[in-house]
């Protein structure tokens, strides 16, 4: 649904996407994240035919971005970084006039705005001037003009910046609910635990190049290695149990009553417990601990090494 | 058949076309309406400003009854119709100026350039709906205005009068807007765009004290000229803008530097010395000539123009011979050069005068044309074509066409085609910062045309000025003096 070639950006000398090549399957949610000025903004605004690629090309819904610009935007959904409303207006004028500069039409427009504002819990404030709004408000209301038109292809610049956080979860439940095998998805965020929440793959990109892709699991074990492990026991750490765990990978890290430790390939957690109860240990606990995205990326980004991990 | 679906399929995408360019129109006049920085200043203007000007009306025509003089208060009643509805119309400046770059500013142009509409349905909608507001406001102040001076001072003005007043009064904000939507497009920030507008300003006022001017006379054909030549500048102004308008260009551009610097450098380039004479005659300068193809076609047109209003001035002021003194007795070569005949704002025949005088003229043209879009040097240029076309149509006229040639023919053609180039590259030169500056345009284009501009002055325009003057001053004058005594005097 969104294919991406080699695209290429730049503006007055300054590279701001640099050779971007990815795909985004339709179903599929994939995450667009890197750090300010890597070039996110700049692959959204290609990807809706508002900027020209100055090398590679980009298909959007089965169309050329640079060849046929309308049709792309015809098919794209875009929130905007900033909501951009015309404050004057009430929020129904509003999205019916971007509902009517979008063809729907007009005996289905009121239907869908009503039925999209009630999703957001907006509906009491469609009367009122979009300048009374507050930010989350605002962005719920840009939100809703994305989805007016039933895009198949949908391009969110941090969809949950400036939300309080029950709105920021009826917009992500929102997302979830938009995932069917019609629709693509790309979203930029520096919402790390968003992006793993809602996206089958990510993109980590960094001075306009892609520095890892993949599903977020993948990309984990790629970059962090499998999950250590935590065991806590019922008695003291001593150094004989620091030498039996080292035979079945590398301690990490130990306290007086729990050791961190990642286990050697192919070492399963049942050999584990197993030679640990024969030795006469008393284990209270043996998890493996949750890896966080916010370690993969910033392994990454300040790695910046460059890898395709398959998802 | 197949004919006949095109014809459909054309019908639609029309129909589809201005169904865009609705939607824009009326969701920024009802932005307009609901602001109220605009729509309190044109109420104000639209209802208070009609009675300041029957005020003045009445109160100048009881001043000038005292001294019989009651026609001349009067010849100023349809110049108020124009001002009270000017100052309305001004507001589409505000309007326009703030198009593009103000929605830039406010962050909401993005969502609207991720819409299918396409540059032309965006720029029209927006030129038109910065139109209308403020040129209904105008009327409805004329109106109003035309209504207390009937109903106060019985004074109706002519169906004529009234036409060539709602014309003028659509024309001049057309053409405002023409222009303020095109500086709105390529300006990085409001205020930037408000700095332009003066290039703006000045030419209009200059537009409306001609305007003034012909009121007095009473003379509705040159108005009706006035507002052809600002519909025809408006159409072309739309077809620069549209041609401009560049959606990457408005999203990607945050910030102008006057780079000083790089201004010297990009004139230095303008000026770079080819290598020799015969690259500079044999390459460099035919090829700016062929960039300046449109801007001499231009420059043409307002030529032409002049000579209408050469033709329009003959048709209303046909001087008889008699009223030429100078005709009245044999002239001789001692009487000019030494100063016996007295021509005024003519400068005496000697050649360098006449070329510093000339060579004066145009460089004082092209820096005015800087800070008016290029239009006082095609003002220049239009008002002399007037009144050399005028002084010819009359020799003719007087049965004297031998002398036509004679006065124009040995100079004129070096005099005309350095004038010429010299107001082409000055319409270059005026348009330049319109356009934005990944296309050449901006500070550092005009940097690079100025350096042009003083390459062809030096290498063309200046010499050809010299041998112009220099002919002028020996060959025409005996040769005009033969002929025109020739006719008077055999």
């Amino acid at each position: 649904m969104i294919v991406l070639q080699g695209l290429t950006k730049r503006f007055d000398g300054l590279t701001a996407v640099d050779h971007l090549s990815l795909e985004v399957k339709a179903g599929e949610v994939m995450a667009l994240l890197g750090p300010n000025g890597a070039g996110k903004t700049t692959t959204v605004r290609m990807l809706s035919a508002m900027l020209r690629p100055t090398a590679g090309r980009a298909r959007v819904a089965g169309y050329d971005t640079v060849r046929e610009p309308r049709e792309v935007r015809r098919r794209v959904g875009v929130l905007t970084e900033a909501p951009g409303l015309y404050l004057r207006m009430t929020g129904r004028e509003y999205l019916t006039f971007f509902g009517e500069v979008r063809g729907v039409e007009s005996s289905r427009l009121q239907q869908r705005i009503d039925a999209l504002a009630e999703r957001f819990k907006m509906r009491e404030a469609l009367a009122r001037r979009l300048g009374t709004y507050s930010k989350g408000m605002r962005q719920k209301i840009a939100l809703i003009r994305t989805l007016l038109h039933e895009p198949p292809v949908l391009l969110l610049d941090e969809p949950t910046s400036a939300m309080d956080p029950e709105s920021a979860r009826l917009v992500r439940d929102a997302i979830h609910s938009l995932r069917d095998g019609h629709r693509a998805v790309l979203i930029c965020t520096h919402n790390l635990p968003e992006a793993e929440e809602l996206a089958d793959r990510i993109a980590i990109i960094g001075k306009g190049r892609i520095l890892a892709q993949g599903s977020p699991a993948a990309l984990k074990e790629r970059y962090l290695g499998p999950p250590p492990l935590r065991l806590q026991v019922a008695g003291r750490i001593n150094p004989a149990l620091l030498a039996r765990l080292d035979a079945f990978g590398e301690v990490l890290d130990y306290g007086r009553r729990w050791v961190r430790f990642r286990k050697a390939e192919g070492v399963r957690n049942a050999d584990v417990l197993r030679a640990l109860l024969r030795d006469g240990w008393e284990v209270d606990m043996l998890v493996e601990e949750q890896q966080s995205l916010e370690s993969l990326y910033l392994r990454v980004v300040q790695g910046a090494t460059t890898l395709e991990v398959a998802s | 058949m197949k004919r006949g679906r095109h014809l459909e399929a054309g019908r639609a995408a029309w129909r589809e076309t201005w169904r865009g360019i609705a939607l824009i129109v009326r969701r920024e006049i009802v932005d307009t309406l609901r602001d109220w920085r605009i729509v309190a200043p044109i109420t104000t203007l639209v209802l208070a400003f009609p009675f300041i000007a029957e005020f003045v009306a009445a109160e100048g025509l009881k001043f000038f009854n005292k001294y019989g003089a009651a026609l001349i208060m009067e010849r100023f009643f349809p110049f108020l119709i124009l001002v009270v509805g000017f100052f309305p119309s001004t507001f589409s400046l505000v309007i326009a100026l703030e198009t593009f770059v103000g929605e830039k500013e406010r962050r909401s142009l993005e969502p609207l350039l991720a819409t299918p509409l396409t540059d032309g349905q965006l720029y029209v909608g927006k030129l038109i709906a910065a139109t209308l507001p403020p040129v209904v406001a105008s009327y409805v102040g004329m109106l109003f205005y035309i209504l207390l001076l009937g109903l106060k001072l019985h004074w109706w003005p002519s169906l004529h009068l009234l036409a060539v007043a709602f014309v003028l009064a659509t024309t001049q904000a057309l053409v405002m807007v023409a222009v303020a939507v095109i500086i709105s497009a390529q300006s990085t920030s409001v205020r930037a765009a408000n700095l332009l507008a003066s290039f703006i300003i000045i030419p209009m006022s200059l537009v409306l004290q001609w305007e003034a001017g012909l009121l007095l006379f009473a003379d509705f054909t040159a108005l009706w000229l006035i507002a052809l030549f600002l519909f025809v500048a408006t159409l072309l102004f739309v077809r620069i803008g549209l041609r401009m308008f560049d959606r990457e260009y408005l999203l990607g551009r945050e910030l102008d530097f006057l780079d000083f610097g790089a201004f010297g450098r990009a004139f230095l380039e303008g000026l770079r010395w080819p290598g020799s004479l015969r690259a500079l005659y044999g390459e460099e300068i035919p090829a700016l000539l062929r960039v300046l193809r449109a801007e001499l076609t231009v420059t043409l047109v307002v030529i032409g123009g002049g000579l209408l209003i050469a033709l329009w001035g003959f048709w209303r002021f046909p001087l008889p011979r008699t009223a030429v003194p100078l005709l009245s007795q044999p002239m001789t070569m001692e009487q000019i050069t030494q100063g016996a005949v007295d021509i005024p704002l003519l400068p005496p025949l000697s050649p360098l005068t006449l070329f510093t005088r000339n060579a004066g003229a145009v460089l004082l043209g092209a820096f005015l044309s800087i800070f008016t879009l290029g239009i006082v040097f095609q003002l220049m240029v239009m008002g002399v074509t007037a009144v050399v076309g005028y002084a010819l149509l009359l020799t003719l006229h007087w049965g004297m066409p031998a002398a036509v040639p004679a006065m124009l023919a040995p100079h004129g053609p070096f005099e005309m085609t350095a004038i010429i180039i010299a107001t082409a590259q000055s319409l270059r030169l005026g348009l330049i910062l319109l356009s934005p500056a990944h296309k050449g345009g901006g500070f550092l284009g005009l940097g690079r045309e100025l350096g042009h501009f003083v390459k062809l002055f030096a290498a063309l325009i200046a010499p050809l000025l010299l041998i112009a003057a220099i002919i002028e001053a020996t060959i025409t004058p005996r040769l005009a003096i033969w002929v025109i005594n020739g006719y008077l005097f055999r």
